[in-house]
């Protein structure tokens, strides 16, 4: 396995949202807008990176029987620091995402992840992977953020498309998450079954 | 009168998986038959009463009392991820009846999200301790609520001539998409 191929796997073969369906509760929760989409999807790339690389260091150290627990205390541990830089330097998005950057920890990718991937294989490998599927997720919660916020306000990343008196507003509440995702995921299985 | 708007709010306002995004997980995948529904919330109501106590305690005389907040995600998972594994022995000790009808789904609880995520509310909203025994309640409540009406329509959607690309999750979403939309009705109660 070459390194490019593993990075490419997160995104496109594999992408955990559209692909995999895992990490639903912060996708649908926090891409109201593209610009919470983005900072969820960097800061769980980070902790994915953080913890796959850990873990597959610490991997031989750690008896079988209690490995779950260990990989969620290294999880928590990147978590705790991703939750106290984004409270120190970016506060207006840390209020925005809330209650989703500590619940990062039982996001079922990065648990995932350091189960099937970083358990089993080298360190550079497992930072690759996590960097792939962390820019997989990113890349999904971005689109899915920019979709919401266009058809929601008719603006992308703040900057206007259509006037927003034209845009429906169901879809930045609630509903049009579900909606949305659905119909991305339609189009994202459409395209990969078209090949 | 405190305790009925929390009720109120937390069952069908603030409904934890159709308006706040919690626990999509088992809401996607249990869902297929009513009767898992039923289990998996009955489930997520036990472990969530207990552990809500549980957090709230050592929040308030632990973390709070030697100044270590920032320990409050490693601690509180950890002691989920225990308490799963202790009720899931006393259970089979002490009822098993009730082991046999919840057993199954609680190995799938330590990474429900909702279980952490009403802990950590609770310490948000600066909730008593019997406030948030009220709330974690009534928030199971609504994620049993929500899951049972959502099985009740798989199962009558395997009826239905769905499109190949649709079939699966993507026609799940929609309908829990249509179910939240019913669920704003109730915007604007509390």
């Amino acid at each position: 396995m070459n390194a490019i191929k593993i990075v490419l796997n997160g995104i496109l073969k594999e992408n955990p949202v559209f692909v995999l369906l895992l990490g639903m509760c912060p996708t649908l929760g926090t891409t109201s807008s593209a610009i919470n989409g983005l900072g969820m999807g960097i800061a769980t790339m980070f902790v994915l990176i953080g913890s796959n690389t850990v873990i597959s260091l610490i991997k031989n150290v750690i008896p079988d029987k209690i490995r779950i627990p260990a990989f969620v205390v290294v999880i928590a541990a990147f978590v705790s620091i991703i939750q106290m830089l984004m409270e120190a330097y970016l506060p207006e998005l840390y209020a925005s995402l809330g209650l989703f950057i500590p619940l990062i920890v039982v996001n079922c990718i990065v648990l995932g992840r350091a189960e099937a991937f970083a358990a089993k294989n080298g360190v550079f490998h497992s930072a690759l992977d996590g960097l792939g599927m962390g820019l997989g997720f990113s890349l999904a919660l971005t689109l899915l953020g920019s979709t919401r916020e266009l058809l929601g306000t008719g603006k992308i990343f703040n900057m206007f498309i259509y006037p927003e008196h034209y845009g429906m507003l169901i879809f930045v509440l609630a509903p049009g998450a579900f909606i949305v995702l659905g119909f991305l995921i339609v189009f994202v299985t459409k395209l990969q079954t078209s090949k | 009168m405190s305790y009925i708007i929390i009720f109120i709010a937390a069952v069908f306002v603030n409904n934890i998986v159709l308006s706040q995004f919690l626990g999509i997980c088992p809401f996607l995948g249990v869902s297929k038959k009513i009767n898992t529904a039923l289990g998996m919330s009955g489930a997520v109501a036990f472990v969530m009463t207990i552990s809500t106590i549980i957090t709230y305690l050592l929040q308030k005389y632990v973390l709070e009392q030697f100044d270590i907040l920032f320990l409050q995600t490693i601690v509180f998972i950890l002691i989920i991820s225990a308490l799963v594994q202790l009720v899931e022995i006393i259970l089979k000790k002490v009822s098993p009846p009730l082991y046999q009808a919840l057993g199954v789904f609680l190995p799938l609880i330590t990474t429900n999200c909702t279980i952490l995520g009403v802990a950590i509310m609770t310490i948000q909203k600066d909730y008593t301790l019997l406030e948030g025994v009220v709330f974690a309640i009534s928030t199971a409540l609504g994620f049993g609520l929500a899951l049972v009406i959502f099985a009740g329509i798989r199962e009558q959607l395997v009826f239905a001539k769905i499109p190949k690309a649709m079939q699966g999750a993507p026609i799940a979403l929609l309908v829990a998409g249509l179910l939240a939309m019913a669920f704003m009705g109730f915007t604007g109660i509390v």
